[in-house]
């Protein structure tokens, strides 16, 4: 969809600028934003480029990088920080042989962190695109991942 | 007024005050390091932190209002701790190589971790070392320095409505900077250097040329000379540890003898060039039916501005260059001239309160012959109080000096222009008495004076009403040219300085200027005008001399190849 397009539905308000941010990012394949894309929100909104940018940068829900289809998010704050016996990044960075912040080449999946994913009583915790996953062990993940691999193929 | 107790002793304040003001009022300093006084209050860095008796947690002094029977215990040891632990944690994540810093001495951060007695750091040093942003000819950022403490956001922000300064990124990766990581060249900063005055470290500083200018000055194939601008006789003396609004312009002119400088000369004298050259351009536009308002172009951070956020107003500014670069291309036309200098070996070094006026003196069309700039080095207030202290000058105890020869001779008019307001004063002076053809029946132009930050005012000429404006701030210039853009705008002339309070408030003034301070100068500038003998531009006899040996008529064809410019559509 065309950003101009999504801003139509909003009013020239601040207060919408995530939500104007999260919904043209849904809409793309490449789920990420571009410079140009918030200058034109900064523009609509009548905002800094460096306040779109800051919110941008500031949460994990958005990326200026392309990504794959889904986009993987491992905690990394405090409790599951300290429940992490089998080390979430580690796994899967192997399991997807990407580092974090990287896309796999089938562009099937994209590694990310995220702050608190408010699921500290089932850690440790990832997110997939809106699925969260919890009380995370070495062989769950790879039964999730094959999960996904075999949705695409499918 | 509520009674409260500071540290067991009983005190009155004032109903609605921060603990942090009636602290000051009975002479306590509680310490603080994100709070700056003419900005928003963050409580970010919670170094002001004090002990609010019956309350739990410790209270941040900036920001928590007092009440009837408040008890603060300032020094507490549990207040002093965590004060103590904060300044640790962010020495642990800062380039403290203070040495190698040009705020050595005059750090924020090293008073706070001395006045704390912090002598161990008890963290471990994390700090990632990243190169420094050296992109723009005015302001070096160095990352490695920068404390978080949101000050320059605010002061980019709320002083000038440009927000090129923001934080990005969240927790411990938060940085300060441009969107997108961008450096200060590749977007729009205007230069001004507000965010290098409240900067409490040194994380944003202009780009020094002391170094430059000291190789000019051994260089004995050069003739190096220096002009210094109308603001810096009213702020260099607090920098060398002087009284507030210290008036030193004799002790300038000595100091900068024994740094070396062969001529030294007064910018006032291009300052009332400029008036007579802008005076003869705003009559020429209302005789003529003109493009008004016509608006300065003195101040270069709103030049740039204007370029790049108004140009479709860029016939409204005035084509006269600044008093700078009016007194650049004179040294190295009619001045070589006169003296007998190949253009070539002039080396001309000007003492701005400004770090954009390093930007205005690269400007390409700033060059007589298109190819050496017309000013070859810019130091800033700071700069040269940093030079002065590097010889061991006693500036207090200076003999006053006078400026060189011949054209030493200045106005008060010109004196002014360093305060808000001071530009439209000299240029009314002007133009009222030239049009009126008769000796004006008084001086001082009050309504155009004061702090508002937008004023104005009707001045009754011939018979007519002149409707003038003067704004200091890009906040406020912004509000004034949106009204000119939108039809709206009822006035003929119009002055914008880009800092508040005018150039006593620039961008390379002392850190730490507040509004309080610029208005010291301010007073003291006033002081000079009423002191000189001659008030008016148009009285200036060198002036007019340099007129009749050598310009020609103002804004005739000579003055108007030296003196005039030309602007950029940058967006």
């Amino acid at each position: 969809m065309e950003l101009e397009k999504v801003l139509e539905r909003f009013p020239k308000e601040q207060t919408y600028l995530i939500e104007i941010l999260l919904d043209y990012q849904k809409s793309k394949p490449t789920q990420h934003l571009t410079e140009n894309e918030l200058k034109e929100v900064a523009n609509y909104l009548d905002v800094p480029e460096s306040h779109v940018f800051s919110v941008v940068s500031f949460y994990s829900f958005f990326s200026m990088e392309p990504r794959g289809k889904y986009i993987i998010q491992y905690c990394r704050d405090v409790p599951c920080h300290i429940s992490d016996l089998i080390n979430v990044k580690e796994t899967l960075e192997t399991l997807l042989d990407i580092k974090t912040g990287e896309t796999t080449e089938d562009q099937l999946f994209t590694l990310e962190y995220s702050s608190c994913l408010g699921q500290c009583d089932g850690a440790p915790a990832i997110r997939i695109n809106d699925k969260i996953y919890r009380n995370l062990t070495k062989n769950k993940l790879q039964m999730v991942l094959a999960e996904y691999r075999g949705d695409h193929h499918a | 007024m509520p009674k409260i107790k500071i540290n067991n002793l009983e005190v009155r304040a004032d109903e609605g005050t921060t603990i942090l003001q009636a602290a000051k009022e009975h002479n306590f300093k509680i310490p603080t390091l994100c709070y700056y006084p003419d900005l928003d209050i963050k409580s970010d860095c919670r170094v002001c932190v004090v002990e609010s008796v019956g309350q739990e947690k410790l209270v941040t002094a900036c920001s928590t209002p007092i009440y009837e029977g408040m008890e603060i215990k300032i020094n507490s040891p549990r207040a002093q701790n965590a004060r103590k632990a904060i300044i640790e944690m962010i020495l642990a994540n800062h380039d403290a190589n203070c040495t190698a810093c040009v705020r050595n001495t005059n750090c924020e951060l090293q008073n706070l971790s001395d006045h704390l007695g912090i002598v161990h750091n008890r963290f471990e040093t994390i700090y990632e070392k990243k190169p420094n942003d050296t992109s723009s000819p005015s302001l070096i950022r160095n990352h490695s320095r920068c404390i978080k403490c949101g000050r320059c956001i605010d002061a980019c922000k709320t002083i000038q409505d440009i927000s090129v300064l923001e934080f990005s990124g969240r927790s411990h990766e938060v940085e300060v900077g441009p969107a997108y990581h961008k450096d200060l060249a590749d977007v729009f900063c205007t230069y001004c250097g507000q965010c290098s005055t409240v900067c409490p470290v040194g994380a944003i500083m202009e780009k020094s040329d002391v170094e430059k200018v000291w190789q000019a000055i051994d260089d004995s194939s050069k003739h190096v000379v220096v002009q210094v601008a109308p603001a810096i006789r009213v702020s260099l003396g607090e920098e060398l540890g002087m009284q507030l609004g210290s008036i030193v312009t004799g002790k300038v002119v000595a100091a900068l003898k024994m740094l070396g400088f062969t001529k030294v000369f007064d910018t006032n004298f291009t300052a009332d060039l400029t008036i007579i050259e802008e005076g003869h351009e705003l009559i020429h536009r209302l005789k003529n039916g003109g493009k008004t308002p016509l608006i300065t172009s003195c101040c270069p951070g709103w030049v740039r501005y204007a370029e790049h956020k108004f140009p479709d107003l860029l016939e409204n500014l005035s084509s006269c260059k600044s008093p700078q670069q009016m007194f650049g291309a004179l040294a190295k036309t009619y001045y070589a001239q006169r003296e007998s200098i190949d253009p070539k070996d002039i080396y001309v070094v000007s003492i701005m309160p400004c770090t954009a006026k390093k930007y205005e003196a690269i400007r390409p069309e700033m060059s007589v012959n298109g190819e050496d700039p017309d000013v070859d080095a810019v130091l800033t207030t700071r700069e040269l109080a940093k030079m002065i202290k590097q010889i061991g000058v006693d500036f207090d105890n200076l003999r006053e000096q006078k400026f060189d020869k011949p054209d030493e001779v200045t106005s008060g008019a010109a004196a002014i222009f360093g305060a808000t307001g001071g530009v439209m004063e000299a240029a009314l002076r002007t133009v009222k008495e030239v049009v009126e053809e008769k000796p004006l029946e008084k001086l001082d132009f009050d309504t155009v004076r004061g702090y508002e930050g937008i004023r104005e005012a009707e001045v009754e000429i011939k018979g007519e009403t002149l409707k003038v404006a003067v704004a200091h701030t890009l906040a406020n210039a912004k509000k004034l040219a949106q009204d000119i853009r939108d039809g709206k705008s009822p006035y003929a002339f119009i002055e914008v300085m880009a800092c508040p309070g005018g150039c006593v408030g620039g961008g390379g003034q002392p850190y730490g200027t507040t509004r309080e301070k610029q208005r010291d100068r301010i007073h003291s500038i006033y002081q000079v005008d009423r002191l000189m003998k001659i008030r008016k531009s148009h009285d200036n006899a060198a002036v007019s001399n340099l007129y009749s040996s050598y310009l020609g008529d103002p804004s005739g064809e000579l003055a108007h190849k030296l003196l005039h410019t030309k602007y950029t559509k940058r967006s």
